[in-house]
């Protein structure tokens, strides 16, 4: 699904690098996890993968089924299947949360060539799908994340996610600012997106993201390399030992 | 204060050519406003509001000539409101366009033809607000509109009509100079929408006096002409009642000078005064609102909701006051202009005034000009949506407090559509 070659990408305002050779092979229907601590690139290798400004790739590919996504801009990006939840989501004020769903559906079918989805289905599908997050009808017609709480905020980020279907979803530190029971409910709406061959990379610094969400590879992120590779058993030796060994080890 | 010589001779250049008809009434009211303008001179540079605007091009003898627009395949606005269509062609009232000046519950008359009787009711509106206009600030523009106004409607509304007045000025000579003077007058309980739209003239000098009587609702809608070259001064007056409404918003898209300046009293309890505007220039543009809402009595609202999008050195001025006199207790007063500001080379001035004499008010006001928020951008484009389209998305947030200042959801989705299509126009 995405395979990511001794990827190299430096800031492009000043001369800092961030990541030094990133390798990573994710199958179809596969979860994996980076974990990493602060400044370790793990949020970078997000934005860079949904292709947002303000970076410079000096080196390395990464594929999505194939396709080169470094050569794409966003909008492309998201149309061939990638979707970033974010870690802070964006408040834009002066648009519906609704008519951004929609605008977003709609773009990404015409990119494929398929017709727009009707007025009347897409309502029935978003209220279906804003059920089961419990998000309510007065969430929808808000702006979008505008006034919305932590919780709100990263249960729209899975709605969206619900709505377009992707093929390869990012979830950048969907975690941060959830208490126990957002992040149950997020978790629940991220496990009803599994299977189907979707595929999810999940970025988080804590192990307990990873009791909802059980990865199938979990990967540790040191100074813009992936420095090992286990299974959910590495998640738990971070929780309890946290990262200085793994990181001398990996030196 | 004495007159300078050089102004006094500029502007008896200026109004030289005009005609002047100083029979009946409404003569009165003309040589009125005739001295009232020879006492002011015409503005210049040096004046305090009309420092980030440049008067030259109004303060000139002839109009300079304008291409004649063509709007190609967009529909004209307001085509799918149902509504008593008025022409005008170059600042005359054109008949064989026109609908009949028939409305149930509204008396429409031509100023020409109303202005031979010895009394008529608009001599109580004709100049007066202006009049009461020019203080503090001077306002020879409207005063030399009342002087030499050349056609007009007077309309009074005593019982609510079935549909809005739409008032339509083409524009047909490339060099027409065209004044116009339009008094409404909304009796009590009444309710009116006016419409407005088109270049009218390739310079235009407009005005509209408004008496919103108690319990009376007034709203206006106006699409300015999108003729790139055109020149535009417009005042709004308006003397508001008791539990009254005042509701006016423009669109005014190209141009490359427009001032229109609305100046609103409240003077019964319990009324609301909104005036709102959406602004898009694209290179020669020079746009430039100013505002002076006067809160007299108690409990009243007023909104100035201003917004306006510039690009290629697009320049858009905003001057605004709310005065809240002695007395005006409660008074709720809210004020906002803001620039997005598509590039570099653009310009927003904008000065907000408060002026207060009631301690027991809320007033606030906010002003701003920015850039396209480059997150906001990237997250629309992370879910897919082109480039443009999230552009185009977030001007339209940009200006929908403006928008929203609009009632009726037939119209303000008419000047949504319009908006988006003068964005799609002007990509980069």
């Amino acid at each position: 699904m995405l395979e990511i070659n001794n990827l190299h990408v430096k800031l492009e305002e000043e001369d800092k690098i961030i990541l030094r050779g990133v390798n990573l092979k994710i199958g179809a229907g596969e979860v994996h996890a980076i974990m990493g601590p602060n400044g370790s690139g793990k949020s970078t290798l997000s934005y860079v993968l949904s292709g947002r400004d303000g970076y410079e790739v000096t080196e390395g590919s990464a594929k999505l089924e194939g396709a080169e996504l470094l050569e794409m801009e966003p909008e492309a990006r998201a149309a061939a299947g990638l979707f970033l939840a974010f870690q802070y989501p964006v408040e834009i004020p002066g648009v519906g949360n609704m008519t951004f769903l929609r605008t977003a559906v709609n773009a990404q079918r015409k990119a494929r060539g398929e017709a727009e989805i009707s007025a009347g289905d897409f309502l029935k599908l978003v209220r279906e799908k804003a059920k089961a997050l419990q998000i309510d009808a007065e969430m929808l017609k808000r702006p979008v994340n505008v006034g919305f709480s932590g919780g709100e905020k990263k249960r729209n980020e899975i709605l969206q996610m619900a709505m377009l279907e992707p093929k390869m979803c990012i979830l950048d530190e969907t975690d941060s600012g959830l208490d126990v029971d957002a992040m149950k409910l997020v978790a629940e709406g991220v496990n009803a997106l599994r299977g189907a061959g979707r595929s999810f990379l999940v970025i988080t610094h804590y192990q307990r993201l990873l009791d909802h969400i059980k990865p199938d590879f979990v990967h540790i992120m040191a100074a813009g390399r992936i420095i090992k590779t286990g299974g959910p058993e590495l998640a738990l030796e971070v929780e309890n030992n946290g990262y200085a060994d793994l990181l001398a080890e990996g030196v | 204060m004495a007159v300078l010589q050089s102004k006094q001779d500029a502007l008896q250049a200026r109004i030289a050519a005009l005609s002047f008809a100083p029979q009946g009434w409404l003569g009165a009211a003309r040589s009125d406003a005739l001295a009232r303008l020879t006492a002011m001179g015409l503005p210049g540079k040096r004046d305090e509001y009309w420092r980030y605007t440049d008067p030259t091009g109004l303060n000139a003898v002839e109009a300079a000539s304008v291409n004649l627009f063509d709007p190609g395949d967009e529909p004209a606005p307001f085509s799918g409101v149902d509504r008593l269509k008025i022409v005008f062609v170059d600042g005359v009232f054109d008949a064989s366009q026109s609908d009949a000046l028939a409305l149930e519950g509204v008396k429409i008359e031509r100023l020409s033809d109303a202005a031979e009787a010895d009394i008529h009711w608009a001599s109580g509106l004709y100049g007066v607000l202006e009049t009461r206009g020019q203080s503090p600030v001077q306002r020879p523009f409207a005063a030399l509109n009342s002087a030499f106004a050349g056609d007009g409607l007077l309309i009074r509304v005593t019982q609510t009509p079935s549909k809005p007045i739409s008032l339509i000025y083409q524009h047909k000579a490339m060099t027409s100079d065209v004044i116009l003077h339009h008094c409404i007058k909304v009796e009590s309980g009444a309710e009116v929408t006016i419409l407005e739209n088109g270049a009218a003239a390739a310079r235009l000098n407009h005005v509209m006096e408004i008496e919103v009587a108690d319990g009376a609702r007034f709203h206006h809608i106006r699409a300015q002409g999108r003729a790139h070259t055109r020149q535009a001064v417009t005042h709004l007056f308006a003397r508001i009642g008791r539990n009254a409404a005042f509701k006016s918003f423009t669109l005014t898209a190209n141009g490359r000078l427009t001032r229109n300046d609305a100046v609103l009293e409240l003077l019964g309890a319990d009324s609301v005064a909104h005036v709102a505007g959406a602004a898009l220039g694209d290179g020669d543009f020079h746009h430039d609102d100013t505002v002076f809402i006067t809160h007299a009595a108690e409990r009243c609202e007023s909104r100035q909701v201003f917004k306006k999008v510039l690009k290629n050195g697009a320049i858009g001025v905003f001057q605004g006051k709310i005065l809240v006199k002695q007395g005006a207790q409660k008074t709720d007063g809210y004020q906002i202009s803001q620039a997005l500001m598509l590039d570099g080379d653009s310009q927003f001035l904008a000065k907000p005034e408060l002026e207060i004499y009631a301690d027991d008010v809320k007033c606030s006001h906010g002003s701003t000009s920015g850039a396209i928020d480059e997150t906001a951008l990237f997250y629309l484009r992370s879910r897919g949506v082109p480039l443009r389209q999230a552009q185009s998305l977030l001007v339209l947030a940009f200006l929908a407090e403006a928008i929203s200042e609009i009632e009726d959801d037939v119209i303000s989705e008419d000047i949504r559509q319009r908006l988006q299509s003068w964005l799609a126009r002007h990509e980069h």
